[in-house]
């Protein structure tokens, strides 16, 4: 909320500059937004009027206007369209300086003297926009100082308020506070019942009375129009950035913002019969203030007569029954409207007004006849008009109660952890409105009917504490715990799995959660979509069901940013749903390109399957279980360079090279590997345990056999092991260290080289009953899968 | 025999191992003068000649020459060797200023390295870590943490749903609940992790991450709070930086505060920036977690991880975070 620092003076008198205001006001959790002048710094501009007024001869926009300025009648040049005889005005003179170090000469416009300037409220600072010069009323005093007669020496201040207080959406509210702060009193404008002089009366009635209580209303006939809004209520309201529509809606409008009671204005001569508040049928349809129109459903609350609507209650009035230029009898509204009836309908009509905005936020349940007549003496100040008696219509069972909390000494030392003296206490509730007696250390409180968030102790607490002042509470330490607690040695954390794929040189990446579900389908990916009702777009329209996406748009964006060679992982959670939501952790890693960065003493190594196989191995090699790798079938991998990932008996994710046709899709040109991994399977490690090492020597014998192709190395290596059955024990490590195809190995044929070394613990192995072994694993595997050997 | 003669042959001797350029040339001259058929090897065969009493004296000089001899070779021989080595090793010298061999360099994400950051200087006073799910609830985002049905509160939220009444919780207080009910008293959790909010802008992004914190027990006030806070500040800013608490609102907490850090900026001037939002659990809420209000009285807060990184590192742009540029993650590699 945005209002005038000077009227916030008028209520509280306090001896404080602009900059300490706004610091109390942040500090009572009445957040400053900002802050602004209410006009640039100008001099030497006065009120004068326009006494002539005639078409310049040489230019169609332009005006030559003559001027009274009160001691003499000066001639101006004017392009503003509104420049007319008898219209007040704000005359910068020769000598005037106005904002931006502006200075006003005598010129001459297309050969026309001009004495000056006539302005408008850009000019003056007043305001972003506007479209002719300023229109002050007729009553102002020609020849006096602009900015003393429209005061601008003014400070705008603009509030940020939270949804509980919506007590502070007037100058009264904020008033309170700051007297409460600075323990100095409100001065109240005098607001006395205005007598009525005639009998009229507007049948009301409250066919919804949970959701309307309080309905006021009074009818004031043969309001006067001559009269314009005076300015300093104009100004007022401009300050808090509401614009002069019609001097009886500014009236609504200003004593909404001085004591809080959003109202509303009838043109009584529109309302056929009574007034009936009541739920809107399904589907009612009304044509609103802004010239929308709205089909409203039955959750809205309407003001109606018999045969229309005639607002939207609590949020916007209908076009067709507000006051205007003709109007000549009003009734005016004041109302309690129940909040929760209120809340999220502007939302509903897009259209977000003052009113709708208290009303949804709880209006003080007490203000509406002094709101009535705080609006009738104002109206009546400025358009006259014979005034009838107030009706108020009162559903006492759904009016709002008043809370009574208990507060106890010992509950705010509990929650505060400190103690505030009990009197300031009692002084602090006080001021601040509430009605509250002190029986030994307890408190009994009542709540004001403006304040809808005090319901329980600790609202209390919260009120006592912010008036003491945050910034005066003491910080105490936390008692800490001494016991020790357990860390699970055998969970590999996160933060371990990321070091350590940071340390192989992978760069984590974090990518939305959701993605187009264009993006899944192209990635063959899209059973089981989990779609949002309310996306930003329809490229984080679903939520991911995989980490490939992200990670493959990443891919791609630094590709072409010139980055070559990529390693990247991402970990977080994807989601898919059947029956039930699923929500798993999973490791996404790739990489592409070079396995090492360029450099003249490297020999470049093309990233492949071995590449992405080998991490995973590294990164598992110390889980608790067995890792196995075996042929797998996903679409979105490439067929022939694919695997499933096994640790133990689970299932834990795969291995492979990113289907080209996808890559080709996405303009990538390069081969992508990636391994995904469930994150909760990784995490177990081994925890270790010792074992005997061998002194004795190894011995080691190397083996080179040609095999058909298509046999796998993990054949190979089963052979061996079943070859040597108990002996198994004593081959230490078997270890490949060649594939080779091509010249001198027949087509569909492999020859592969390894070392077999063995070892016993106990005792030093004989060359004999080594080559014994070496011969019986020879024999099985040119037996079983037909090998040649070759050394 | 002549002791002129031997003289003579001591004086060549040291003479060409001295001016010995090799070890090659060394081991000719020892050849030539202590070899088998050398001049003092000579000499000593041609004692027997000699005239039995002139024997002793002739053979211990000629045993002298021959370990003079001796002697200077091995010293040369040294000498020789070493500039030899030298030499093969100098041929062996690398252009020190080559690029040394590069493996590539990998990162931590820098919102998972300060969230880490926050996790480790809160375990260090005993916070444990929870986790929770990140399609909730509305019970446990909203209804259980005090959000009436339509509260304005709510619509702040900017909130993603699902068809199906779920949505994606806008902030980590919904674990508050998850713990509460899985945990008693005393509790002290901090929950990282990623929220969301249907935001997009400069200064904010759809996706987020937050660290709720949650102390519940005995003793545990406003005003430790404030303290837990203070430290945590310090200690993550390795610096002396003044945090300021003013009332603000969250259903879920009463009293309720906004915390700002004393900033200074570039040109010198202060200012106080909004870095997390904490109170005291509303009683509704402790009771929604199966907590006695009656006997324990907690506090919770809520810090934005972007929101730290930024300041920490002196991110500019919001944005960076989830663009994954190289360019920018690189910079977190340290």
């Amino acid at each position: 909320m945005k209002f005038s620092e000077s009227w916030l003076k008028e209520w509280v008198e306090y001896d404080l500059n602009t900059a300490e205001v706004m610091e109390q006001l942040t500090m009572l959790g009445l957040e400053v937004d900002g802050v602004e002048a209410a006009a640039g710094e100008f001099s030497e501009v006065v009120v004068a009027e326009i006494v002539a007024c005639e078409k310049h001869p040489d230019a169609d926009k332009l005006k030559v206007c003559e001027v009274n300025t009160g001691e003499e009648k000066l001639q101006i040049v004017c392009g503003a369209p509104n420049a007319r005889v008898g219209l007040k005005t704000a005359l910068s003179k020769i000598g005037a300086i106005l904002p931006g170090n502006f200075k006003i000469k005598k010129s001459k416009l297309r050969g026309v003297e001009s004495m000056g300037m006539l302005c408008s409220e850009v000019e003056l600072g007043i305001s972003e926009e506007s479209d002719g010069i300023i229109e002050l009323n007729s009553n102002a005093p020609i020849g006096s100082d602009v900015a003393e007669y429209m005061q601008l020496s003014d400070q705008v201040i603009d509030i940020d308020l939270t949804p509980n207080r919506a007590d502070c959406f007037c100058i009264r509210g904020i008033a309170r506070e700051m007297a409460t702060l600075n323990q100095l009193s409100i001065e109240v404008p005098l607001i006395k019942p205005v007598e009525a002089t005639i009998d009229d009366t507007v049948d009301v009635k409250l066919e919804a009375p949970e959701q309307c209580p309080i309905y006021g209303s009074r009818v004031i006939k043969g309001i006067n129009h001559s009269q314009p809004t005076p300015m300093w209520m104009r100004e007022k309201l401009r300050r808090s950035g509401i614009k002069s529509i019609h001097p009886v809606v500014d009236v609504t409008n200003y004593v909404m913002l001085e004591l809080g009671q959003p109202m509303h204005a009838f043109d009584a001569a529109k309302i056929d019969g009574g007034i009936i508040v009541r739920m809107a049928d399904e589907g009612e349809e009304v044509t609103l203030l802004d010239q929308t129109s709205a089909k409203l459903t039955g959750e809205f609350l309407v003001i109606a007569d018999q045969n229309k609507t005639l607002a939207v209650a609590g949020v916007i009035g209908g076009l067709d029954s507000g006051v205007n230029d003709q109007t000549q009898d009003i009734v005016l509204e004041s109302a309690y409207f129940d909040p929760a009836t209120i809340m999220g309908k502007s939302r509903k009509l897009s259209v977000h007004t003052e009113s709708g905005l208290r009303f949804e936020r709880g209006v003080d349940w007490d203000l509406q006849v002094t709101a009535l007549e705080r609006a009738t003496a104002l109206i009546t100040e400025i358009c006259g008009g014979e005034v009838a008696p107030i009706k108020l219509e009162t559903v006492e069972q759904y009016v709002p109660k008043q809370q009574h909390i208990q507060l106890s000494a010992d509950h705010l030392q509990r929650v505060l952890g400190f103690t505030v003296p009990t009197e300031r206490v009692t002084r602090i509730f006080q001021n601040l409105g509430l009605n509250c007696e002190l029986s030994g250390d307890s408190w009994s409180v009542t709540s004001p009917s403006w304040r809808f968030d005090l319901a329980i102790a600790e609202d209390l607490i919260e009120e006592v504490v912010r008036v003491v002042g945050y910034d005066q509470m003491p910080s105490h330490r936390l008692q800490s715990t001494d016991a020790i607690s357990e860390i699970p040695e055998e969970l590999k954390e996160l933060r371990f799995l990321r070091q350590q794929l940071a340390d192989m040189s992978y760069q984590e990446v974090i990518n939305y959660s959701f993605v187009g579900e264009k993006q899944l389908l192209a990635l063959g990916l899209e059973s089981d979509v989990f779609g949002l009702a309310n996306p930003l777009n329809n490229d984080m329209a679903v939520m991911r069901t995989h980490l490939l996406p992200g990670v493959l748009a990443n891919i791609k964006s630094n590709l072409a940013r010139q980055a070559q060679d990529l390693a990247l992982f991402e970990t977080g959670k994807v989601f898919s749903k059947s029956d039930d939501i699923i929500q798993k952790d999973v490791l996404l890693l790739a990489k592409t390109g070079q396995q090492a960065p360029e450099q003249w003493s490297v020999n470049d190594q093309k990233v492949d399957f071995f590449t992405l196989k080998g991490d995973v191995e590294t990164m598992l090699s110390s889980a608790a279980m067995k890792l196995e790798f075996s042929a797998s079938s996903q679409a979105y991998l490439h067929p022939g360079r694919q695997a499933e990932i096994k640790l133990g008996e689970v299932v834990i994710g795969f291995v492979g090279q990113v289907h080209p046709s996808i890559c080709q899709k996405m303009k990538i040109k390069q081969e992508v590997y990636v391994a995904e991994l469930l994150v909760d399977a990784i995490q177990s490690i081994q925890l270790p345990a010792w074992q005997s090492v061998s002194k004795f020597p190894q011995v080691r014998r190397d083996l080179s056999v040609v095999i058909a192709d298509s046999i796998t190395w993990f054949e190979v290596e089963k052979a061996i092991e079943n070859s040597l059955g108990e002996d198994l024990t004593q081959l230490h490590k078997l270890c490949l260290f060649d594939v080779y195809k091509g010249d001198n190995i027949e087509k569909g044929y492999k020859s592969l080289a390894m070392a077999m070394i063995f070892q016993e613990k106990n005792r030093t192995l004989e060359d004999k009953e080594v080559d014994k072994l070496v011969s019986k694993a020879v024999s099985f595997l040119s037996e079983q899968i037909n090998a040649e050997i070759r050394s | 025999m002549i002791v002129s003669d031997l003289q003579q042959i001591l004086a060549d001797g040291l003479n060409q191992i001295e001016t010995a350029q090799t070890t090659q040339a060394l081991d000719d001259a020892r050849v030539k003068f202590l070899g088998q058929k050398g001049s003092v090897t000579l000499q000593l065969k041609q004692l027997g000649q000699l005239a039995p009493e002139d024997r002793k004296s002739a053979g211990a000089k000629i045993n002298q020459i021959k370990q003079q001899l001796f002697t200077a070779i091995q010293t040369k021989k040294t000498t020789l060797m070493v500039a030899e080595l030298n030499q093969k090793l100098m041929a062996e010298a690398v252009d020190i200023t080559l690029p040394g061999r590069q493996s590539a360099q990998g990162g931590i994400h820098p919102v998972s390295r300060t969230m880490q950051r926050i996790i480790d200087l809160f375990s260090q006073v005993g916070f444990g870590v929870v986790t929770g799910p990140e399609i909730e609830d509305d019970f446990h985002n909203f209804e259980a943490l005090n959000f009436p049905a339509h509260h304005p509160a709510r619509a702040m939220h900017d909130t993603f749903y699902f068809p199906d009444g779920h949505l994606l919780r806008t902030h980590t207080s919904p674990v508050q609940i998850r713990a509460m009910k899985n945990m008693e008293p005393p509790i002290k959790i901090i929950a990282p992790g990623k929220v969301y909010r249907s935001d997009s802008d400069q200064t904010h992004t759809p996706m987020f991450h937050q660290v709720e914190g949650l102390v519940i027990g005995e003793n545990v006030t406003f005003a430790s709070l404030k303290g837990v806070l203070n430290q945590f500040v310090n200690a993550f800013f390795e610096d002396d930086l003044q945090i300021r608490l003013r009332p603000s609102y969250f259903p879920f907490t009463e009293p309720s505060a906004e915390v700002d850090v004393e900033w200074k900026k570039d040109d010198g001037s202060i200012d106080w920036l909004e870095v997390l939002g904490c109170g005291m659990v509303h009683p509704n809420v402790l009771r929604s977690g199966g907590i006695d209000p009656e006997k324990y009285t907690g506090f919770a807060f809520g810090l934005g991880v972007e929101r730290f990184a930024m300041l920490r590192y002196g991110v500019q742009d919001l944005r960076n975070f989830f663009e994954n540029d190289m360019a920018f993650l690189s910079q977190f590699q340290s």
